[in-house]
């Protein structure tokens, strides 16, 4: 594997750590002055291709990263720290529209067809709408082999074994390259990008298309209804014996 | 509920990645008056993020512990320095950030909400590699600063003697030169990092009495005739080792004088004002953090069936902590640009800066304990931490009163 092109998916989302709120009007999370950073499984996604570039450097390999987000203009701090980490290079689909999994899937396709990676690396899901769709949808329409879930992944000439977190276990499998890959939270650890990193980050290059330069059809497909936060924690009640337990979950938890 | 725990671990994760943020959610709301990130550029918060994330997961969780057990942390120490933090304002060529002392001044007071005392060890060891990058010989920067940078070797700065703290150009540490060596008498007291670290930039005398007969020497752990004290018992500071450096017929080699012979006193000023701005930064964040559980305790603990927050005794006293941490910050940051722009009152400006922010942020500390009550006093609480740790900055780096001598003079001069 001498050269290896990884595409890395970066989302921009509210950070992790924000307590969020749900607007007024009740169709959408407050993104407003509320701080935002890069989707934590597409983190795990960068810090597995930096891993990789660094393995293929030690095998006297050679592998290039690019980090990829569409989004609003914001979306290029997230790909900053994505360069910060170690990418070489980022692409940004500049777009202030909504962008569900199919619209981002297919604005992914038309920039891998021109980029030609040899590997795609997707979060497994966003922390924001929790989809969990984008990778399967691109994989679909690139016709690509998919690993997804992927709690370990290990590279040989021009394919990768996979394990994959299932309901019943671990999997693992093996597919030709190139491929999709979506990350899971035990895949790695990211790293922290080093100050002086973070400071060249601004000077590797960083290509823009707009929406219109890809001609892809990102109208949206699903209507959203309502947003509502989830109920209020009711406080507990003792219960005087177990006869009274039981009743009270068979009749007003209604669990048994 | 298996189901429901499944699931929820399932679709959880992310949020609990990366050691859960024990901060509050706070600061996290970037339109609150105490965000740090205000006025900063866009690179700016970018050194700040990296900063308080690593804050808060590997300094914050450890804090209480390090402060209990009066434990060193050398190993989170260079996973700190291996992202930078070892050489922030030291130049790239040997290993440092080349960062300004705005970007240092920003980036110690987000280290210090998750630990004050390591992160004041942190900026005397970068005052130190600092020396050695402006003053010293290509030689020394060479010899010195790569293990320096890395924090594989820690540094102390050594000024302050037992009959010299004030009034410093008195000190009586002799330095004579015989042949290639010079031969270091004398002690000096109050040496953070004293004992655990390698490298000693100690100020003595080649010359006579007054500040003009002082020069500046690189001493390693290891020289003959170099010893130290017992280790001293602190309020606070605890994550850091302080003892007494003494010197007994110690010879150092003529190469390791850093500059001239006589420049000594000016080295140590000049590296003063930088520490004074770094030391009011460790106390930014002290402040920032006690506010931080202030709001958290206020809005949770309730008395008369309201929360603390419902008082207007609380509000009105967290909006003075919040003002008073806002005028603290901005006058550090002006002196951190006065020492970038080498302005010709930087001298006075730290002073004042370095006064009024340690001071200022102290009583934060204190309020923020007086808010949560008796549990303010319990060492369960995070709060006496910062309070202890803060304390000391107040006093060292040359005092609040040393502070008014500086701007008094620069006020009165004709």
């Amino acid at each position: 594997m001498s050269n290896l092109r990884i595409m890395v998916a970066c989302k921009r989302v509210v950070d992790y750590a924000v307590k969020i709120r749900v607007n007024a009007a009740g169709t959408a999370v407050e993104t407003a002055n509320v701080k935002h950073s890069m989707n934590p499984f597409d983190e795990i996604g960068a810090e597995q291709a930096i891993q990789i570039k660094e393995a293929l450097a030690k095998a006297n390999g050679k592998a290039e990263v690019i980090a990829i987000s569409c989004g609003p203009a914001k979306a290029q701090e997230t790909l900053r720290t994505a360069l910060a980490m170690g990418a070489d290079k980022a692409i940004h689909v500049e777009s202030n529209e909504e962008l569900q999994p199919l619209a981002v899937a297919k604005l992914l396709k038309a920039v891998i067809d021109k980029e030609k990676p040899d590997m795609v690396i997707l979060g497994k899901q966003a922390i924001d709408d929790d989809s969990n769709q984008t990778g399967q949808m691109l994989a679909g329409l690139l016709n690509w082999p998919q690993a997804t879930f992927a709690s370990k992944v290990e590279l040989s000439e021009k394919a990768m074994t996979v394990t994959r977190e299932v309901d019943g276990g671990v999997e693992t499998i093996k597919t030709a390259l190139p491929a999709i890959l979506t990350t899971d939270l035990r895949l790695n650890t990211p790293r922290y990008a080093s100050l002086p990193n973070i400071m060249k980050a601004k000077k590797k290059p960083l290509t823009k298309y707009t929406v219109a330069d890809l001609g892809v059809d990102i109208k949206p497909r699903l209507e959203t209804l309502k947003i509502a936060e989830p109920a209020k924690r009711q406080g507990g009640k003792i219960v005087e014996s177990v006869d009274d337990l039981i009743d009270k979950l068979k009749n007003e938890a209604k669990v048994l | 509920m298996a189901l429901f725990l499944n699931t929820a671990a399932r679709r959880m994760p992310a949020r609990l990645g990366r050691a859960a943020s024990a901060v509050s959610s706070q600061i996290r709301h970037f339109s609150s008056p105490i965000d740090p990130s205000i006025g900063l550029t866009d690179d700016q918060k970018e050194l700040q993020s990296l900063a308080r994330t690593f804050a808060d997961n590997e300094f914050a969780p450890k804090m209480q512990e390090w402060d209990d057990k009066q434990f060193f942390p050398d190993d989170v120490l260079r996973k700190g320095a291996e992202l930078g933090f070892g050489g922030l304002y030291t130049r790239e060529d040997v290993g440092g950030s080349g960062l300004g002392r705005l970007e240092t001044s920003v980036i110690f007071e987000a280290l210090s909400t998750g630990c004050v005392s390591t992160t004041a060890y942190i900026s005397i060891h970068n005052m130190c590699g600092w020396m050695i990058d402006t003053y010293g010989s290509e030689e020394q920067r060479q010899k010195y600063l790569p293990s320096l940078t890395s924090m594989e070797k820690f540094a102390s700065y050594c000024l302050t003697e037992p009959g010299a703290g004030s009034d410093a150009a008195v000190l009586s540490t002799t330095a004579v030169k015989k042949g290639s060596h010079y031969v270091l008498n004398g002690s000096k007291a109050f040496i953070s990092g004293g004992g655990s670290s390698d490298v000693y930039v100690v100020m003595a005398r080649t010359g006579g009495p007054g500040p003009k007969g002082i020069s500046c020497f690189i001493v390693e752990k290891g020289f003959k005739g170099l010893s130290f004290g017992k280790k001293e018992n602190k309020l606070g500071w605890n994550s850091q080792e302080t003892r007494a450096v003494i010197m007994e017929d110690c010879e150092v080699p003529v190469e390791n004088l850093v500059g001239a012979e006589g420049q000594g006193f000016s080295i140590a000023m000049k590296g003063l004002n930088g520490g004074r701005v770094n030391i009011g930064s460790c106390s930014l964040g002290a402040a920032q953090a006690s506010i931080e559980a202030a709001l958290e305790h206020v809005k949770v603990r309730k008395q008369f069936n309201r929360p603390l927050s419902a008082f207007q005794n609380t509000q009105f006293k967290l909006a003075d902590m919040a003002t008073s941490l806002a005028s603290s910050r901005l006058m550090i940051r002006q002196a951190a640009m006065m020492l970038d722009q080498n302005h010709p009152d930087v001298a006075s400006f730290c002073a004042m800066a370095k006064l009024h922010s340690t001071d200022a942020c102290f009583q934060i500390c204190d309020d923020s304990l007086q808010l949560h009550g008796g549990y303010g006093y319990l060492k369960d609480y995070k709060v006496n931490v910062y309070l202890r740790d803060a304390r000391v900055h107040r006093i060292l780096e040359g005092t609040n009163e040393v502070m008014r001598m500086v701007a008094s003079r620069a006020l009165l001069a004709e």
